[in-house]
């Protein structure tokens, strides 16, 4: 089978003038469809260039990137924005939702910006599907304010899933989010995954990563390990065990 | 159409930010709501202008007497009183293209009747008087031929007239006196309000030339030749013909008359209200192009306050014309409607101008469209500086953005 997506010895060098940085160093990567993978990395890795590069947001200095088949790394700049409107769906650290929108104008935005015409209509309802699959379909009409962060993050991941993505890419997805919430919103891609989509994320959490199946660690621009997780955590018995762990903490108060 | 997701895109963002988009608008609002409030005032004073100069009768050309200067003593205008009534028979007879001519005498005279007087003005005309000022009476008829062949004791007089001399009842078939010589009124003029000079144009008995002549004035001479011309075109030929004419009636000897036509008149007090419109105009607009300035302003303001919102839109897809097109129509929209409601403001203001001052404002189509139009352009020209630099953010960097 194809990969979904494929680097070839991508290197990133950024000029900045005097001192020449070469935040990537030759990273050959091959991602098939139905992978979960998480990229590990302290910072300054070399792990938010390549997720930039991954991303079409950013353009490798030499080496290729095959997408579903595509070489996207000498593409324009709104070429590779039709790529990512078409082919990726981004999850933020900061959600990053347009403040003082709906929920569901959020869910849409991704909409607007396709190439083929969607009717509203029919906007609408993918909208709805999406906020749907996050569980968020009741708040549809709730403003980013009025929503907690895992809510939040789980707008934008309905965001990015309404295009219908081959490849989701989250930067650090749980990085603005408590325990219980992390926990949860990995329990969302993990059933998103369960359904088929790719996912790749960015995290600098060990126990975040144990969520995915497969972990790369990169270091000085390069993969120093590539793992299948073993003894893989899962969202739901996490959260019993998390459950139990503060009751037994008497933390929360069960009416029996 | 991608445009249309677009303007979606805009009216959702303006939609955001009610309060940011409503100041924003207002530098627009002010700015065209007095452009088409001062063009709509400065045309209603035109209008008031150009209807007291129609006041004064179409294409209606005035022969004055010239002054008269003995040894060093110089009378004034009309003071040499050589106009007679055979040179308005001859202008009459001689002159291609004069429709009317009505040779006349003014004065002023205590005028009496029921046991009322009133001092005002009397004015000695020919039949054809009504015509050439096209005024029309409101009871009785005009004097005629025949009453100015028989010097007559008959006039026709104003509403002014009759408010203070006949205050109840039909003053037609009534006798006033004028210097005790009772006339007869025949008519009654209707209401014409006052001149440009602000007289009092119904204050005044209109008698027959022939009979202010003799029986007023005592007095040989005309002050002045009124006469009326085919059309307007026919004017200065007509002018030139009398010049010529009277000339040559007076047989070398200094001109002492002036022919003056009403255009004249006309453009000497349209002039002065044309002048204060163009300057107020321009205050006008300057003060739209100050809130275009403003607008581009709060859209600059907002480009770098919405720098992360750049920043999402271009990480999911959006190309930079997109984002260009996007901050350009909500440019646009703000000063679309903000120029919209400045056209429904300045209305206001001079449908209040003219309820408080009591004159029309004519509210000219141009200025309305000038005033949308000059709005949206402003939209586009001022808003494409901030659209421009909006789009050409980097993605990366403005998702960073704090």
């Amino acid at each position: 089978m194809q990969p979904v997506v494929k680097l070839e010895d991508i290197h990133r060098v950024y000029d900045s003038g005097e001192v020449k940085v070469h935040a990537v160093r030759g990273i050959s990567l091959a991602i098939n469809k139905g992978e979960f993978i998480a990229i590990m990395g302290a910072s300054g890795s070399g792990k938010s260039t390549l997720m930039n590069t991954l991303g079409c947001l950013d353009q490798p200095t030499s080496g290729r990137y095959l997408l579903d088949g595509i070489d996207v790394s000498r593409l324009e700049r709104n070429q590779r924005a039709d790529i990512r409107n078409q082919k990726l769906g981004f999850v933020f650290q900061g959600f990053n939702l347009l403040p003082r929108t709906t929920a569901l104008e959020n869910v849409e935005l991704p909409m607007l910006y396709s190439k083929e015409r969607i009717s509203s209509r029919e906007m609408r309802d993918r909208a709805m599907q999406a906020l749907e699959i996050v569980g968020l379909a009741k708040r549809h009409d709730h403003f980013p304010s009025q929503l907690s962060g895992g809510q939040q993050q789980r707008v934008a991941i309905a965001r990015s899933l309404v295009n219908r993505p081959q490849v989701l890419l989250a930067d650090e997805p749980t990085g603005n989010l408590d325990t219980r919430t992390s926990i949860e919103v990995m329990g969302v891609f993990q059933k998103l995954n369960d359904e088929g989509i790719t996912i790749v994320m960015v995290t600098h959490e060990l126990d975040i990563a144990r969520f995915c199946k497969r972990n790369l660690i990169v270091r000085d621009g390069q993969v120093v390990r590539d793992e299948t997780v073993a003894n893989r955590s899962l969202a739901p018995v996490e959260i019993a065990k998390l459950q139990a762990a503060e009751t037994a903490a008497k933390l929360i108060h069960h009416p029996a | 159409m991608r445009f249309l997701a677009t303007c979606l895109i805009a009216i959702r963002a303006l939609r955001r930010n009610k309060l940011r988009s409503v100041l924003t608008g207002l530098g627009i609002i002010i700015g065209v709501a007095a452009v088409i409030a001062i063009v709509s005032i400065g045309n209603g004073a035109k209008a008031q202008v150009e209807a007291q100069v129609a006041s004064l009768g179409q294409n209606v050309i005035s022969i004055f007497s010239g002054n008269f200067t003995t040894g060093g003593l110089r009378g004034g205008g009309g003071s040499a009183g050589t106009l007679s009534p055979e040179d308005a028979a001859a202008v009459a007879r001689e002159v291609a293209d004069v429709v009317a001519v009505s040779p006349e005498v003014r004065d002023r005279a205590q005028v009496l009747a029921n046991g009322l007087n009133w001092n005002t003005s009397i004015i000695g005309e020919g039949p054809d008087y009504l015509s050439i000022r096209a005024w029309d009476l409101i009871e009785g008829g005009m004097f005629t031929d025949q009453d100015v062949r028989s010097v007559s004791k008959v006039c026709i007089i104003g509403k002014t007239i009759v408010d203070q001399l006949f205050p109840d009842g039909s003053p037609v078939g009534q006798t006033l006196r004028i210097r005790n010589i009772p006339f007869k009124v025949v008519g009654v003029l209707k209401g014409k309000g006052y001149n440009l000079f602000g007289q009092d144009q119904d204050d005044v008995v209109i008698v027959p030339y022939t009979s202010a002549m003799k029986r007023v004035s005592r007095r040989t001479n005309l002050n002045s030749i009124l006469v009326q011309a085919s059309s307007p075109d026919r004017m200065e030929k007509i002018q030139q013909d009398i010049t010529d004419l009277l000339t040559q009636r007076r047989s070398g000897r200094e001109p002492d008359f002036t022919v003056r036509n009403q255009l004249e008149l006309a453009q000497a007090a349209t002039a002065t209200t044309k002048t204060m419109t163009m300057l107020l105009g321009i205050v006008a607009g300057v003060s739209l192009v100050v809130g275009g300035i403003g607008v581009m302003n709060i859209m600059l303001v907002s480009v770098t306050e919405r720098t992360r919102e750049i920043g999402i839109r271009l990480s999911i897809g959006a190309h930079d014309s997109d984002i260009r097109v996007q901050f350009l129509i909500e440019a646009m929209i703000l000063s679309g409607i903000g120029g919209a409601i400045g056209v429904g403001l300045g209305i206001g203001i001079s449908e209040l101008f003219s309820y408080l001052n009591g004159w029309n404002t004519l509210i000219p189509v141009w200025s309305v469209l000038a005033g949308l139009g000059g709005s949206a352009l402003i939209g586009v020209i001022f808003g494409y500086f901030p659209a421009s630099k909006a789009s050409r953010l980097d993605p990366i960097e403005a998702l960073r953005f704090e």
